[in-house]
């Protein structure tokens, strides 16, 4: 067994303050929000209806949310038990993920009241994709604190709990990565029926697929830098650097997998030329896909791997590079037509920041007051 | 451990095989007309722009009108209705085509024409594809696409899915709805037409079974530009005709084939994309997003074969484990 150790220390730090104000300018900012309706607070259109509350907060805020499923799938289901110090942080970050993914979606929906609607029978349309969405990440969020809990059992000392709640765990760890393979392709089958208003390039079958293989690499990813930049900024020494480094190789051929099939669909389709003749769009196409390939060159050989700043930056274009393409695929290459125009008002920025804070204050609580990060070996 | 691995890989390549079904689940045409199914031939080369319909529109629905920008500025409000498009407060919106010094009817070059935008009323509507809750729903007998507000949860999915924007949602409301033409069908319930065909004094908007609108449409592109015609007001069904000269037609009834057709159809003088109608391909991509999610999940084989191997894999991996 790993030993996992609660941190300690001041919780009221400055950086803390700073997050605090920020949470507490996105609650106002949400009052405001539900007296006087969405608009009082978005540049949402009609054209537009989706905005950074979906696309950053549902859409990225998941995939970063990936790191508990891609690491379960390593440790629990491919049997690779030298990753299991990795499954506690991740699956609490992933924890918060989903739940303030599912957070904004109670905000960005305009008829909020009748949200649970979507698990009545008698509502649901099982040809919606919509509703597998839903019905998965709500069902996943439900799931992640359970896998989570052993964590607050410790803490508490109910080690008989825990030994009751391990008995059954697997059941929970199977649906924990069953869901996420469901909704993560979903999310990205979700623009299908938007059809022609999705530019070609990025516009296909392979959407599910193609959100999917991102959804887990995005996770692996997650993982390393999450776990690098807490170490440096959390004043810990880089112990893990030797398993992130092997945790990274996963990503390799996820990645080339991705770009294959999406060039491959792309010539077949023979919607490649369209990088060349689409002037802005062409342009996003390309630095999405090469920050794509940044983590493949980066990692391909086994020394660079074991350096912490080489797997920072390549951890960090990865993430950057499935936001980009999520941000690409829902708003930028998303064209309802002449006359609409989309760029976030100030008011949803600042709401989406204070979610983000609300996160980041979650997570410090959590390794400072509960056993979450592995034990600092003394020598 | 190396057998419950290959087993899971096997689900896996199952899964993938399911997905990499995605051209064939390309369905095409998969839902027709209903024998009964009600709509609107609109002609836009007969329509004289007097926004009749818009008033009418906005009186029968209980719609408030848009204010103008001269009555925003003076305090004055509710007198002229100036909406630019369609919107929560308009269902229907006659617009303008100019071209040049704009002086020819139905031109392309140095003309004007019209075109009334509404729901299209969709055979296949991606829409109700789209909604997760059911509040939109395709009416089985007259075909209308309707709207109940007590299921909608607000996702604006319908609005994504959307290929002509029609569903629009109230953003300056607290307790917001989305809103669409449903076709009048509260008027049409006591014996009714639509308001806009009713009151459009030209017979542009014409209500009538989509078949007979279909076969109307189908006269009219063959007609002799310079004949005189006898147009049939408000509704098919009523005989009532007005003789006009006609317009030189464009061979094409918008709404025949888009998206899997449409109960709204269009008529035209100049080219469709030239009034602002999208260009789409002949199925609707309700039936592509459906045809590949029920690819994948179809009888939920793959989910519970893939949770059946994870099962396994979870249960042998934690068996002997504290956690």
């Amino acid at each position: 067994m790993h030993e996992k150790q609660a941190l300690g220390g001041r919780l009221l730090t400055k950086p803390f303050w700073v997050l605090l104000t920020l949470a507490m300018i996105a609650g106002l900012l949400l009052i405001k929000r539900f007296l006087f309706g969405i608009g009082a607070v978005t540049n949402l259109s009609d054209g537009y209806p989706w905005g950074i509350w979906i696309v950053y907060d549902v859409l990225v805020g998941t995939a970063l949310g990936c790191g508990g499923y891609s690491i379960a799938l390593l440790v629990y289901i491919f049997n690779k038990g030298e990753y299991h110090p990795l499954v506690r942080s991740a699956l609490m970050t992933s924890a918060f993920g989903y739940t303030l993914a599912g957070v904004s979606i109670f905000i960005d929906i305009g008829r909020y009241w009748q949200m649970y609607n979507v698990f009545l029978p008698w509502h649901i349309n099982v040809n919606s994709i919509m509703f597998e969405v839903a019905a998965c990440i709500g069902a996943y969020v439900f799931v992640l604190w359970i896998e989570f809990s052993p964590t607050f059992l410790e803490h508490r000392k109910s080690l008989e709990t825990k030994k009751k709640l391990n008995k059954f765990l697997f059941f929970f760890i199977a649906l924990g990565v069953l869901l996420p393979t469901m909704h993560q392709s979903s999310l990205g089958s979700l623009m299908i029926i938007a059809g022609e208003k999705l530019s070609p390039m990025w516009q296909t079958g392979w959407l599910p697929l193609l959100f999917l293989l991102t959804a887990i690499t995005m996770g692996y990813a997650v993982v390393i830098f999450e776990s690098l930049f807490s170490a440096v900024a959390l004043k810990r020494p880089l112990d893990e650097t030797p398993i992130l480094g092997k945790l990274s190789v996963m990503m390799i051929p996820l990645l080339v997998l991705f770009l294959l099939l999406r060039f491959g669909d792309l010539i077949w389709r023979g919607q490649l030329g369209n990088i060349f003749n689409d002037g802005m769009l062409g342009a996003f196409f390309v630095v999405e896909n090469v920050l794509f390939l940044i983590p493949i060159i980066m990692l391909a050989s086994a020394k660079n791997r074991m350096k912490a700043t080489t797997l920072f930056w390549s951890a960090g274009s990865m993430i950057l590079a499935g936001a980009l393409y999520r941000f690409d695929t829902f708003l930028v290459a998303f064209n309802p037509g002449v006359g609409y125009h989309y760029f976030p008002s100030a008011s949803e920025i600042l709401i989406t920041v204070g979610i983000i804070s609300i996160e980041i204050m979650a997570y410090l609580i959590f390794v400072k007051k509960l056993p979450v990060l592995p034990a600092i070996k003394h020598s | 451990m190396n057998l419950e691995r290959r087993d899971f890989l096997k689900v896996l390549s199952a899964g993938a095989l399911t997905a990499g079904n995605v051209t064939s689940v390309f369905a095409g045409i998969r839902k027709t007309l209903s024998a009964d199914a009600v709509g609107i031939l609109y002609d836009g080369t007969i329509c004289i722009g007097c926004k009749a319909c818009e008033a009418a529109c906005k009186q029968y629905n209980d719609m408030p009108p848009e204010s103008a920008n001269l009555e925003k500025a003076t305090g004055v409000d509710g007198i002229w209705d100036e909406s630019y498009d369609l919107s929560e407060k308009t269902l229907n919106k006659i617009k303008l085509y100019e071209h040049g010094d704009a002086s020819t009817h139905n031109s392309e070059e140095n003309g004007f024409a019209f075109v009334k935008k509404a729901c299209m009323h969709c055979v296949d509507p991606d829409c109700v594809s789209a909604c997760p809750v059911t509040a939109l729903v395709k009416n089985d007998a007259t075909g209308i696409v309707e709207y109940d507000k007590d299921a909608c949860i607000g996702c604006r999915y319908c609005m994504v899915a959307c290929p002509y924007n029609v569903p629009k949602f109230e953003y300056a409301q607290a307790i917001p709805e989305i809103v669409k033409c449903e076709l009048c069908n509260h008027r049409q319930a006591e014996g009714g037409i639509p308001a806009c065909c009713e009151f459009c004094p030209t017979g542009a908007s014409l209500f009538g079974k989509v078949t007979d609108l279909l076969e109307e449409a189908r006269k009219r592109i063959k007609l002799v530009a310079g004949s005189t015609y006898e147009y049939p007001m408000r509704s098919l069904d009523e005989g009532d005709v007005s003789p006009k000269t006609v317009a030189p037609y464009i061979n094409y009834i918008y709404g025949e084939k888009e998206g899997g057709g449409t109960q709204y159809l269009l008529l035209s003088a100049i080219p469709f994309t030239k009034l602002g109608l999208p260009e789409l391909s002949a199925t609707s991509s309700a039936s592509k997003s459906e045809g590949i999610q029920h690819g994948i999940y179809k009888g939920m084989i793959a989910p519970i074969a893939l949770l059946g191997g994870l099962l396994y894999g979870a249960y042998q991996t934690t068996k002997n484990s504290e956690g």
